[in-house]
């Protein structure tokens, strides 16, 4: 066991609720980002799939609204601590985005305006498992949060859900990311703890 | 990466909030200014409780300094400003974060920009400049509620060859102070040589909040976005 805290006694979190080890529960959403919050206007939004041969494939923002949307409620969790339980998203599934595209590739980078990018297998993305998500708790993703349109893989540690999504980039091979060439680690689930490279 | 175990060598209040803490931890390889560390804390029937806080040094010497800044409500943070003692024992992890990074060989301008405990990280880029040959011109603005509220002021203050300090307070300002109290401006991030053609490496550090309105007053003036580093805590 670690070295005993004196005087710490902690606040403990619901029992009838398990979180991944080492997070905490808040209420608040926190805003982490490397840079400035891009201004990304709706009108100008694409969405582009791109696989390992180059050939690509674009939604506008009212092509991504015409798609069936799900609604999604899931606990999130970031690899600064923090995990947020039972939030609410809609978005498109990425089984519907990728369902006509074809691909023998296993890894993916997904690209941000402004620059950001998170490598996550295509398998993660896969089987109802990710979203390319537009609201959270029934209103409009704010800019801050990744509006307008984020990518959300809940199942990673949340740095993974890249916010300002502009690209989805298959590959055969595995390349890694913004966090995952500064420190964090290539996969990033939160039960197997894996915060660090 | 694996956790120190590490002892409370050190505690000093710095205002109503914040407390500088010092760490002996045996193992520590020192960071890059600018990075933060995981703290866990144990209590006695074995739960635990991890947190991330930057470091306000560089942690030469198997040393850990912190500056902690109360949260309301929090867990971790009021039992470090109010209650950790020299003795106490803790775990830190670390050195984490490859990014929000000063490197003491790049001698281009740098230009921080702090709200509240956000100058926490430029304390430590401060404190590794003085080590360098202070070769690097700095200049920092820091903006907090009231001089109450400053923390490191006087060290901050202190004349340093090349780093040049604005302070800008939001509610309160000091006796005879210039300009009533307001909120920080495209003004103050202005200056001679620390512009977007200078090849300015910029540093955003505080609240959601004043990230978000320091950084969009900063593209606003035309520096390029991947050039601007932020750290941001609390909601949104």
């Amino acid at each position: 066991m670690a070295v005993v805290t004196r005087g710490f006694g902690g606040r403990r979190p619901e029992p009838e609720h398990e979180v991944p080890p080492g997070q905490f529960v808040t209420d608040d959403f926190p805003v982490l980002s490397a840079g400035p919050t891009p201004d990304v206007d709706e009108s100008r939004w694409e969405l582009t799939v791109r696989t390992e041969t180059g050939e690509g494939v674009s939604w506008t923002w009212e092509q991504l609204m015409a798609l069936p949307a799900e609604d999604v409620a899931t606990d999130i969790h970031c690899v600064t601590h923090w995990s947020k339980l039972g939030t609410t998203w809609r978005g498109v599934s990425l089984d519907t985005l990728l369902a006509d595209v074809e691909t023998s590739a296993e890894f993916v980078m997904a690209r941000s305006y402004g620059g950001y990018t998170t490598n996550v297998p295509l398998q993660d993305l896969l089987d109802g498992q990710a979203w390319v998500a537009y609201e959270f708790e029934g209103e409009p993703l704010e800019p801050v949060h990744g509006g307008p349109a984020r990518l959300l893989v809940p199942h990673l540690y949340f740095w993974k859900s890249a916010k300002w999504l502009r690209g989805l980039d298959l590959m055969d091979d595995e390349d890694l990311g913004f966090w995952e060439q500064n420190g964090y680690h290539a996969y990033g689930d939160p039960w197997l703890e894996q915060r660090y490279a | 990466m694996s956790w120190h175990v590490a002892t409370v060598v050190g505690a000093r209040p710095l205002t109503r909030t914040a407390r500088a803490l010092t760490l002996s931890a045996p193992g520590f390889v020192g960071a890059l200014p600018g990075q933060h560390v995981d703290l866990r804390l144990t209590a006695p029937d074995g739960y635990q409780a991890t947190r991330a806080y930057s470091l306000a040094d560089t942690g030469q010497d198997e040393r850990v300094d912190l500056v902690v800044d109360e949260v309301p409500d929090g867990e971790v943070s009021p039992y470090l400003v109010r209650d950790a003692r020299p003795g106490d024992q803790l775990e830190v992890r670390g050195p984490l974060g490859g990014y929000f990074v000063w490197h003491d060989a790049d001698t281009g301008p740098v230009l921080l920009v702090a709200g509240g405990s956000g100058v926490v990280p430029f304390l430590a880029m401060l404190r590794a400049r003085r080590g360098t040959g202070r070769r690097a011109p700095f200049r920092l603005v820091c903006s907090v509620r009231t001089p109450a509220d400053a923390i490191e002021r006087g060290e901050v203050d202190t004349p340093d060859r090349g780093v040049d300090v604005r302070w800008v307070f939001t509610r309160e300002t000091p006796p005879g102070w210039a300009t009533p109290p307001r909120r920080i401006t495209t003004d103050d991030l202005v200056a001679p040589g620390f512009g977007p053609d200078d090849g300015t490496a910029v540093f955003v550090c505080g609240p959601t909040g004043f990230v978000e309105a320091a950084a969009g007053l900063l593209t606003g003036l035309g520096h390029p976005p991947d050039r601007v580093r932020t750290e941001r805590f609390g909601g949104a």
